[in-house]
């Protein structure tokens, strides 16, 4: 297992490699820093200056050995557009973005799971049949006009909930959060459940189909022959075997979730890091871009990880150590 | 109960009987009947093993007993009786707690009875807190002594692995485990040692065979192999098509088949204790369920065919003394030329 995690933990860092380099690509081939740092009036020589201080003489592979030092230390250089560091605007923007992802990613799995369960053991129920139909009608349509059509019934027809922003935000530590106000929560819903709804019809299309897979195997036939409640056999045999294939596409629905908040965030005007992204190519502000794009990539990367070692954690199979010893 | 109880009321009542029990499945192609007329007693301490070829209705049959038909198929007639209740007109809460407390299963392939994710005492202790009245560490120490009871080593030290960690025929012997650990009267064995390599099939008949007369449980063991029910059973049902053909104490059958079809089926089995023989096929193929020939179901391939079996109505076992359907069944001693 240790081999395991040591293989997944190296082949993560080879994937941020890669996702650096085309980070650091943009800064070299997508406009010049140096024309973007000075202003129109230069000298040949300030040119030369600013280059050496840049490091921008080095050969390539210094150059990018240099930029991961910098990236690594959460270092992306100064925004071009507002001149403050990067990694300062990022961390102020995120609890906006992470807070969001988490409610809807939540509002996901909960509902996801739930509704797969449900459509699966009342397979020929109407109240199934009608969910999975309408499943259909949420996958399909696209998620700008889900949030368009949301905040058209609830924010001006029925003026329930806001159509924008985040609401009052309280302030802890470094991290803003708007659990904490009711008009934050509010203007919570609306983006949450929008973002959530496509991940949440995947999960629920997922684990449906997974459980009724399971559902067919000899050992839940065994469970019903040692007359074991339905209820048992359902949630204790069925659902956590679902689980275990479901769990890795989960994971990265997840993590998608993040990516996804782009749109969502641009339709509610949402203060998080996909807005600040979207505002970042108007202006073609690329340590911004650059530095989004990292963080993305250590994301996704990060919950992959996590997702195999629940794995082990939920799949006694994979744990080999424990049962190498034991095995007849 | 004590086995002394338990066996001498049996003695007065089977455990299990089946009378004139019938399952359909409506098809598109019309009703068919896997099960059909199909009427037999298992006593305490008894193993009936159930032989016939692939299609024959023997699981079929087992199901209905249990409860656990799929649907469509559904009990369509007759009556199962348990110790003299009926139990085919329960109720589903009732039938359930009928399953695993009273009549056990077993399933064919141990690598799949299992569920993978929980350890094999949680599975065992699962099953006796539903079923008796104890708590849970009483249900540990029973958990413990059902595995003790089949033959796993160190069954303290192993009631938490998971059944990946166990090899097939260990597996089996859990399974096994599960299907008695509620003490239940009736087991019902289909194919168990179908799935294992031939040393394993040997050691679990053995293992039945010590467990039924123990335990004095009833055991209704079904397979393809004449090995398995000449080493186990005590008496012999043969199935064909949905029907019971022959139904006798095991010698009997095995050595003097009155029915054409269990005649056949001998020849066609390579076994041992019945001495070296020409292996021989019986011609044909059994037929489908909703393409059965009128009267009966065996005549097409039978030698001894005559006018009187193409017609309706079918043979019942009474046409020859409760023992084969057949209207002109073998003599007791005409085995000879039958094989
Ligand atoms: N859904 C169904 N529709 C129609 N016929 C069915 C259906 N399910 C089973 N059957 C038929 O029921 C018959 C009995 O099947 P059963 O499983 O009891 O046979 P078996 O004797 O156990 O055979 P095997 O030795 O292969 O296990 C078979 O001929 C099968 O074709
Ligand atoms: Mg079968």
């Amino acid at each position: 297992m240790l081999a395991y995690i040591i293989r997944r933990v190296f082949q993560s860092a080879l994937v941020l490699l890669i996702v650096g380099l085309v980070a650091f690509a943009m800064f070299r081939f997508v406009g010049d820093p140096v024309d973007n740092m000075l202003g129109q009036e230069r000298t040949q020589a300030d040119v030369e200056r600013l280059r050496q201080q840049l490091g921008l003489d080095q050969p390539f592979p210094v150059q990018y050995w240099r930029f991961l030092e910098q990236a690594v230390q959460g270092n992306f250089g100064l925004s071009y557009r507002q001149g403050r560091p990067v990694s300062d605007i990022l961390i102020e923007r995120l609890p906006a973005t992470l807070e969001l992802a988490f409610v809807s990613g939540l509002f996901a799995l909960a509902f996801g799971i739930g509704l797969g369960v449900f459509t699966a053991i009342r397979r020929k129920g109407f109240a199934a049949n009608a969910i999975m139909t309408l499943s259909l009608i949420g996958v399909s349509l696209p998620t700008f006009l889900i949030g368009i059509l949301l905040i058209y019934v609830f924010s001006v027809e029925l003026g329930w909930l806001p159509s924008f922003g985040r609401g009052e935000v309280t302030r802890i530590g470094g991290w803003t959060t708007g659990f904490l106000t009711e008009s934050g929560i509010k203007a919570l819903i609306l983006p949450a459940f929008t973002l959530g709804l496509y991940q949440m019809t995947l999960i629920m299309r997922l684990v449906r189909t997974e459980m009724l897979e399971v559902l067919r195997q000899d050992y839940i036939r065994f469970a019903r022959a040692r007359g074991l409640r339905e209820r048992a056999i359902n949630f204790r045999h069925a659902l956590k075997n679902t689980l275990v294939p479901v769990i890795t596409i989960t994971g990265l629905q997840l993590g998608s979730i993040i990516a996804f908040a782009i749109i969502t965030e641009t339709v509610f005007q949402w203060p998080g890091v996909g807005l600040l992204f979207i505002n970042a190519i108007q202006f073609v502000d690329i340590p911004v871009m650059a530095a989004y794009l990292m963080m993305i990539s250590v994301m996704f990367v990060g919950i992959n990880l996590i997702v195999d070692l629940l794995y082990f954690a939920i799949d006694p199979r994979l744990r080999v150590d424990r049962s190498a010893g034991k095995a007849t | 109960m004590t086995r002394e109880g338990r066996q001498g009321r049996a003695n007065a009542t089977p455990v299990l009987s089946v009378r004139d029990l019938i399952v359909e499945i409506p098809t598109r192609a019309g009703t068919v009947r896997p099960t059909d007329g199909v009427s037999y007693d298992i006593r305490a301490g008894e193993i009936l093993g159930v032989v016939g070829e692939s299609g024959a209705g023997k699981s079929m049959t087992g199901n209905a007993v249990i409860g656990l038909l799929d649907p469509p198929a559904r009990i369509a007639g007759g009556e199962i009786l348990l110790n003299g209740e009926r139990i085919d007109n329960l109720s589903r809460d009732k039938l359930r707690k009928v399953r695993g407390r009273k009549i056990g299963m077993i399933f064919q392939d141990p690598l799949t009875s299992l569920n993978p994710l929980l350890t094999i005492g949680d599975q065992l202790t699962e099953t006796i807190l539903e079923h008796l009245p104890v708590g849970q560490p009483e249900a540990q120490e029973r958990a413990i002594a059902a595995l003790e009871e089949v033959g796993i080593p160190a069954a303290r030290a192993r009631i938490d692995s998971y059944p990946h960690e166990f090899s097939g025929g260990m597996r089996q012997r859990v399974v096994i485990a599960l299907a008695l650990c509620a003490e239940p009267d009736l087991v019902i064995a289909d194919e168990p040692t179908t799935a294992l390599d031939v040393s394993v099939q040997a050691q679990i008949i053995a293992l039945l065979k010590r467990l039924c007369r123990e335990k004095g449980v009833a055991v209704m063991l079904v397979t393809h192999d004449m090995g398995v029910i000449a080493e186990a059973a005590d008496r012999v049902a043969v199935m064909y098509a949905g029907r019971l053909v022959e139904l006798g104490p095991v010698r009997e059958v095995l050595t003097r088949a009155r029915h054409p079809y269990t005649a056949g089926l001998m020849a066609s089995t390579p076994l041992a204790s019945l001495g070296h023989r020409r292996l021989r096929q019986i011609p044909g193929a059994m037929p489908r369920l909703n393409a059965l020939p009128p009267g009966c179901p065996f005549n097409p391939r039978c030698e001894r065919a005559e006018d009187k079996c193409r017609q309706p109505p079918a043979p019942g076992l009474e046409a020859c003394e409760g023992r084969a359907a057949c209207w002109f069944p073998l003599t007791p001693d005409a085995e000879e030329s039958a094989a």
